[in-house]
């Protein structure tokens, strides 16, 4: 199977298996997110025991990080070799009489998530690490010790107006990523029957509802200070 | 009609190229897309120059010559055709047409309009057939009871004519549209079992080596292919070379 994954196709198998991934993780990481809305309480329980779970923190982040480094990587690389295949332009390419805008740059869509991701990370993840590993403060209290800390972090973190217009953005390229993102991993790995077409309208509707969903939560967090 | 032609002109493969303007008249709609291209070349001989290279041979749809891309398209605007079957009716008095090579880095341009596909011959060559020796040995066609439902998908892939507008309109210069058109023919009948995973093996490698891009699944290929192959050969082209493999 070595030689699979330097093939075009073994490549797209690696891009269709890290999207499933992905596609998972995003899911997972809503469910959590969603409960703030609705449950402050449980949205600590919840992020404290994801946070300080050895599982999760030393199993399942790493391939997280992986997954997601793998992804961003191997689709530059496809990029950079797909721009090689054709040494001289088009004068004249008429893209849009047989493919969708999304599905034509996803590099683009890919991209932007990429710069909202180290957004992110700085906004959240690093701050994390630091107070856990590095300073050492593994109990998720407040500074006053008077319950836990990750709902006001959370909701502290939507109050400026610009931060939340810069995660409604990321959310919106994510959405375009997923468009075609979707439907096209589960191509890649040969999954083409009867039941793509229902694939596709459940892969439309992903794409929308999920970042819809986060895009929902920030404007809830920034407007209900 | 009057038009005015943007044409590629390019005297071999070691010149530049360039888009040269042309202007052509008494154009009618009745003509197809070669047939006017051949009045512009008749105008240009009789001015004295060089007459433009395009590739033609059966002008009725099934030889996959004709490998122009045209106002942004292979074959033109019109689906399901060839340029060969794209008449002059689907363009206005007045309008200007850009007329290019297919592009792609393993179909290199030998003249003008013309380009060398045998990128796809290798490939063909590779695996894209069934050793049999029918010599004296001519079975019964029916012989081998073949699934209706298969015989008829395999037939659909076996329409497949070659012409290269997959690669042409696919982003990345893809082939594998053509490939898995060319594997699934076979990975569909009983008779292409028997070298099954050397076929899909070898001809994923040569069309890697042949320096096509990689799919993206944007679909363009499909939408643009004169004979409406599928992408779902595309997607049975991955599983075959999965289980390829798998298999060893």
């Amino acid at each position: 199977m070595s030689g699979f994954f330097n093939s075009s196709i073994g490549r797209k198998y690696a891009m269709a298996l890290s999207a499933f991934f992905l596609m998972i993780f995003i899911v997972q990481h809503f469910a959590i997110n969603i409960l703030s809305v609705f449950s402050p309480d449980a949205f600590n329980e919840i992020s404290h025991f994801m946070g300080t779970n050895p599982l999760v923190q030393f199993g399942l982040q790493p391939i997280l990080l992986f997954g997601v480094i793998f992804h961003f990587v191997m689709g530059f690389i496809l990029e950079i070799r797909n721009r090689n295949a054709r040494v001289v332009k088009y004068a004249q390419y008429n893209g849009d009489a047989n493919s969708t805008w999304m599905s034509r740059n996803m590099i683009w869509s890919g991209g932007f998530i990429l710069v909202f991701l180290v957004i992110h990370f700085i906004d959240f993840w690093f701050p994390e690490i630091n107070t856990k590993f590095i300073q050492g403060d593994m109990s998720g209290l407040l500074a006053d010790g008077e319950g836990y800390r990750y709902y006001e972090e959370l909701t502290h973190k939507f109050a400026p107006i610009w931060r939340v217009a810069l995660y409604c953005v990321g959310f919106i390229f994510l959405a375009l990523h997923l468009l075609h993102g979707f439907s096209s991993a589960f191509q890649s790995v040969g999954a083409n029957n009867k039941y793509t077409r229902g694939l596709k309208g459940f892969g439309k509707a992903y794409a929308i509802i999920i970042p819809l969903g986060f895009i929902f939560i920030a404007l809830f967090h920034h407007f209900n200070q | 009609m009057k038009l005015t032609l943007k044409i590629w002109r390019q005297n071999g493969s070691q010149d530049k190229g360039k888009m040269v303007d042309y202007q052509v008249s008494d154009i009618s709609e009745s003509m197809s897309f070669l047939e006017m291209m051949d009045v512009l070349n008749e105008q240009i001989i009789n001015e004295g120059g060089e007459p433009v290279a395009f590739d033609h041979d059966c002008r009725e749809g099934i030889c996959g010559m004709c490998s122009m891309h045209i106002n942004g398209e292979p074959h033109g605007p019109d689906k399901g055709i060839t340029t060969c079957q794209l008449h002059m009716r689907s363009f206005k008095d007045g309008d200007t047409i850009t007329i290019e090579p297919f592009r792609a880095k393993a179909f290199p341009v030998i003249k003008d309009l013309m380009v060398d596909r045998s990128s796809f011959e290798r490939i063909q060559q590779a695996g894209g057939y069934i050793s049999v020796n029918t010599s004296g040995n001519t079975q019964d066609a029916n012989s081998i009871p073949i699934d209706k439902h298969a015989a008829d998908m395999a037939m659909d892939s076996a329409t497949c004519i070659g012409c290269g507008a997959c690669v042409a309109s696919c982003k990345n210069a893809s082939a594998m549209l053509f490939v898995g058109a060319k594997v699934s023919q076979y990975a569909l009948l009983p008779q292409g079992q028997v070298e099954a995973v050397d076929r899909v093996k070898n001809m994923v490698a040569q069309m890697d080596l042949e320096g096509f891009g990689n799919c993206t699944n944007t679909g363009a290929c499909e939408v643009e292919c004169p004979k409406g192959i599928s992408l779902e050969n595309i997607a049975r082209l991955n599983r075959e070379y999965f289980k390829a493999n798998v298999k060893g």
